[in-house]
């Protein structure tokens, strides 16, 4: 064993005890220096304790339309809030409130009670958005109600209230678990944060930081001085792409008739406007909605919380038969010249598929097919094609497949394959059901945008732009902090220049020509494209086809339109559905009409026809 | 079997300080935990850390009873063992406040890193009594206990655990500067330990190891968070002036204020309660039990049982000073507990074996083979 040197040993050691006592020596006279020479002074801050933090929140981001009109803004809110420890004695002073305020006793004792414990310290609250009237007696009669005090906190104000309702969305308070996923780390219980819409997708440019100071009260509670502050960061401004005199005259149109509107710019994905009926008011979630208006927002058949441009998956019906015309044009299984006779109806196997026109349109060309939705010859084509080609055409045109829009809970629509219904029913695919597939109904279903977006492909040319309402933010503490979000692309349809000129040609025939479904909605000098569609819900049988009754409204066929103006440079495309509207041509396309002559008016591009 | 040489030899002054700083502990503890908390979390905080003691001493005396052979021989292994659970940790370890530290053994949760402290000594004692030298050690003999000392140092950071690392760091460090190293060595280390603290800063921390640092640096940066707790307790320690304010009398004492008043700021409730008088009581006994280390350190005839000695007591050191900087805002809040006094099992134990190697040092360095 190796013995150490004595006097190394020691030499080391002496050193090291050394540097122990200084290390020591710093600890006592840093002792000294607080109980000793700064002891008064923490003696005194110590009595009472009272030392408080005081939160200050962040003013949340306002929302802008994309013409610089607000839409979202924030107003004081008086809230009415109790330091327990300040408090004293207690019951006293809540009967003392109860009374000033003619708030009942027993709302009070809730809010104490299930309050987090330990937290006799922190301010709580008592009652959010107290009146003028009850701000004015708390103030001043302060010396009865030791600890109780009134704190303006910013709170949301949607100022067209159910306008764009599904576009902006709400705020909801956080709750429990989510403060615990560490997701949302500088939000404190008690907090909103965006449930819906944009207030969700853009939380976080939304949200500012909160700041804080810290305050000495006296032993009622009342502010000795401030200590230190922090301040809070204010939250980013946005601007949608929403603007807001279109969107309003698209809810003017579809008021009344539940369904959805989506309107977007072509060349960019940006979207003008975004209708789903009926609405709701996110006034009335703020601070939480009540019961009895979430009732009856839930017994709504309608179903209004449900944003039904991004969330309504709906038969595309004829819509679709542009789809199907790619396919067959790109497929080869026909060409421009190709002609199918229409006698209105088509055969297969032992059924009879039936043209919507019970007489026929006779011979048709893929140009009348798009004009005048002749379904026979879609039939030919689908029954060529085969179910499976068609859908890997309709995913490239960005069907069955989410859009990826700046807003959650969207809907992927439904492309059925045939290896998809093996593994839903477990049945292999019938041919017949192609046929329905062709023309848009069976298991299709598509949601309002993913149309709108379709039409914005087919109008620009064949690129398909991720939709979104996001136009720019703002960050207000910067001079020019604007930004702006740069368009993005997601994708470009199946189809080659030819075949395009030719889907566009029909789509333009639809509105144009003398025979068009939706000839009445021309505008004079601005040549329009579009494409009626009627969804079934519900299979007629033959007694009542021939009985001429009208059906029960829900079970009324679905109404759609999509088009693009002016058909050679497009500046909008929309889509609308209107549920159980019937027919396309008379119930969807006029209000589509008039949405483009009211964003062609905004934007200056109407042509002044004098009427002769 | 037993040996009578081992009464006469015992260490008793070294028990009587560590039992003394114990029962102080106590003492405080049942004050830190009678403001603010319900009856039966008192009971079961209470009666857990009484648990925690008697496992220390019995673990105190176990290690009495292990020749310091037997530690020199087994001491890789101790060091790979330790090694192995800090790795299981990172894989089976329990979350708590946002770092991976804990494994949880029946009702009862340990830090592997607490441990790693100990084992980390051993093993450097048993390195450096190899290759202690005159002239002190080159840069060739302190690549073995550089690499001893990073493995278990990146495994504790990455849970993350900075305190302890830290801690892990300065043990290390303090050893091998006992050990002496050439003057040029020195100065190397010292160079490269000043252009570390940027590097770290930018790639290491972690975003709430920085906001510590900075409220350190700026109490008021964060009046929210970690600095309120810092004024809180300058405020705690400070009001207590030269008597305190008496037993179970502190006022700041409240979990409103001191969120860790019962582990890492203990010291504020007994300072608070027992002012100046008893803070330097304290620190008196705390330095004695350094000493007495030290002691054992210098009267050890056996190279490795002096670093080991040593090792334990540089340990201790470290963990009071770099605990009460903390809680008198000298120091950015890392999370060290008060040696012998902070609630909680990992450290009481740890420490306890700690005193358990001093004893057996001190018995078997002079007289025992």
């Amino acid at each position: 064993m190796k013995s150490p040197d004595r006097e190394w040993l020691k030499k080391r050691l002496g050193g090291s005890a050394l540097i122990m006592m200084v290390a020591f020596s710093t600890l006592m006279i840093r002792f000294v220096y607080l109980q000793i020479i700064e002891g008064d002074e923490y003696r005194r801050l110590s009595q009472n304790n009272c030392i408080r933090l005081q939160s200050i929140p962040a003013s949340r981001g306002m929302i802008y339309d994309r013409s610089g009109i607000l839409l979202v803004d924030n107003r004081p809110s008086f809230d009415l809030k109790i330091v327990l420890k300040d408090a004293r004695p207690m019951d006293r002073t809540l009967e003392n409130l109860s009374r000033l305020t003619a708030i009942p006793m027993e709302e009070f004792l809730d809010k104490i009670e299930s309050a987090p414990k330990g937290s006799v310290y922190k301010p709580l609250i008592l009652k959010k958005n107290i009146t003028r009237d009850q701000l004015a007696v708390v103030e001043a009669r302060g010396f009865d109600i030791p600890g109780v005090f009134v704190d303006v906190e910013p709170r949301r104000n949607y100022i067209y209230k159910n306008s764009a309702a599904h576009a902006i969305g709400y705020l909801g308070e956080i709750n429990e678990k989510e403060i615990r996923s560490g997701r949302y780390p500088d939000v404190r219980s008690g907090d909103s944060i965006g449930r819906y819409g944009a207030e969700k997708s853009y939380e976080e440019l939304l949200r500012g930081k909160r700041g804080g100071s810290q305050v000495e009260v006296d032993a009622r509670g009342r502010l000795v001085r401030v200590i230190d502050t922090v301040d809070p960061i204010p939250g980013k401004d946005i601007h949608l792409t929403i603007h807001a005199l279109l969107q309003q005259r698209a809810e003017e149109l579809m008021e009344g008739k539940a369904g959805a509107l989506v309107a977007m710019e072509p060349f960019s994905g940006e979207i003008l406007a975004m209708v789903s009926t009926p609405a709701f008011d996110p006034n009335d979630f703020i601070g939480g909605i009540s019961i009895d208006k979430w009732n009856l927002l839930m017994a709504n058949p309608d179903n209004p919380m449900s944003n039904k441009a991004i969330q309504g998956e709906y038969p595309p019906a004829s819509t679709y038969k542009m789809v199907t015309a790619i396919a067959a044009l790109e497929e080869g299984v026909a060409d421009r010249s190709t002609t199918r006779f229409c006698p209105g109806h088509y055969k297969y196997g032992n059924r009879v598929y039936r043209c919507w026109k019970k007489w026929g349109h006779g011979k048709v060309d893929v140009l009348d097919a798009l004009e005048k939705s002749c379904d026979v010859f879609f039939y030919r084509a689908g029954e060529d094609l085969g179910v499976d080609a068609i859908a890997q055409y309709a995913r490239g045109c960005g069907l069955g497949k989410p859009t990826m829009i700046d807003l959650d809970n969207e809907r992927p629509g439904l492309i059925p394959t045939s290896s998809w219904k093996k593994r839903r029913f477990g049945k292999p695919w019938q041919g017949g059901e192609t046929l329905s597939i062709a023309i848009g109904q069976g298991f299709n279903l598509a949601t309002p945008l993913q149309m709108a977006v379709f039409t914005a492909a087919i109008g620009n040319g064949g690129t398909i732009y991720r939709p979104r309402i996001l136009k720019s933010v703002r960050n207000v503490l910067e001079k020019e902090g604007m930004e702006y979000v740069a368009p993005e692309i997601s994708g470009g349809l199946p189809a080659g220049r030819e075949t395009l000129n030719l889907i566009r040609q029909g789509m333009v025939n639809v509105v144009e020509s003398d025979r068009g479904t939706a000839r009445g909605i021309r505008i004079n000098g601005v040549p329009m494209a579009g494409k009626t569609g009627t969804a079934q819900v519900f299979s007629l049988t033959k007694a009542h086809r021939e009985s001429n009754l009208p059906l029960p409204p829900h079970l009324r066929d679905h109404a759609w339109f999509v088009c693009y103006a002016p058909a050679d440079n497009p500046v909008i495309a929309v889509s609308v559905i209107i549920e159980h509207g019937e027919h396309g041509s008379t119930a969807a396309a006029p209000v589509a009409g008039a949405v483009v002559r009211a964003w062609l008016e905004i934007e200056g591009m109407m042509p002044s026809v004098s009427v002769p | 079997m037993f040996d009578r040489r081992f009464i006469d030899s015992f260490d008793w002054g070294l028990l009587v300080i560590t039992i003394f700083t114990i029962a102080l502990g106590l003492v405080v503890l049942y004050s830190a935990v009678t403001a603010g908390t319900s009856s039966d979390e008192l009971d079961i905080l209470f009666k857990k850390q009484i648990i925690w003691l008697s496992g220390g001493f019995l673990m105190m005396g176990l290690i009495v009873f292990i020749p310091l052979k037997t530690l020199d021989k087994g001491s890789l292994f101790i060091y790979f063992a330790s090694v192995f659970l800090l790795v299981a940790v990172l894989f089976l370890g329990k979350h708590a406040g946002g770092a991976q530290r804990w494994l949880a053994i029946g009702p009862f949760t340990v830090q592997p890193s607490e441990m790693m402290k100990l084992s980390l000594i051993i093993a450097l004692s048993s390195v450096f009594s190899g290759m202690i030298n005159e002239m002190g050690l080159s840069f060739r003999d302190l690549i073995k206990p550089g690499l001893i000392l990073l493995l278990p140092f990146v495994l504790i950071l990455v849970q993350p655990d900075l305190g302890t690392s830290l801690l892990l760091v300065f043990i290390a460090a303090s050893m091998t500067l006992f050990v002496k190293v050439k003057k040029e060595v020195f100065f190397t280390f010292f160079a490269i330990g000043l252009a570390v603290i940027p590097l770290a800063w930018n790639f290491i921390l972690k975003d709430y190891q920085k906001s510590r640092v900075l409220t350190f640096l700026d109490p008021s940066s964060d009046p929210l968070g970690a600095g309120y707790h810092i004024i809180q307790s300058k405020i705690a320690i400070g009001s207590g002036m030269l008597w305190g304010k008496g037993y179970l009398q502190g006022t700041q004492n409240a979990l409103a204020f001191l969120p860790e008043h019962h582990t890492d700021f203990i010291l504020s409730v007994f300072a608070e309660e027992w002012g100046l008088s008893g803070s330097a009581f304290l620190l008196f006994l705390y330095f004695m039990l350094i000493l007495w280390g030290l002691n054992i350190s210098y009267c050890c005839r056996d190279m490795f049982g002096s670093i080991l000695a040593f090792g334990v007591t540089v340990m201790i050191f470290w963990q009071i000073f770099i605990n009460i900087s903390m809680v008198m805002g000298l120091m950015p809040v890392v999370g060290v507990p008060l040696p012998l006094i902070s609630y909680g099992g990992s450290s009481i134990i740890t420490n306890m074996i700690g005193i358990g190697i001093l004893l057996n040092v001190s018995i078997r360095g002079s007289s025992l083979p």
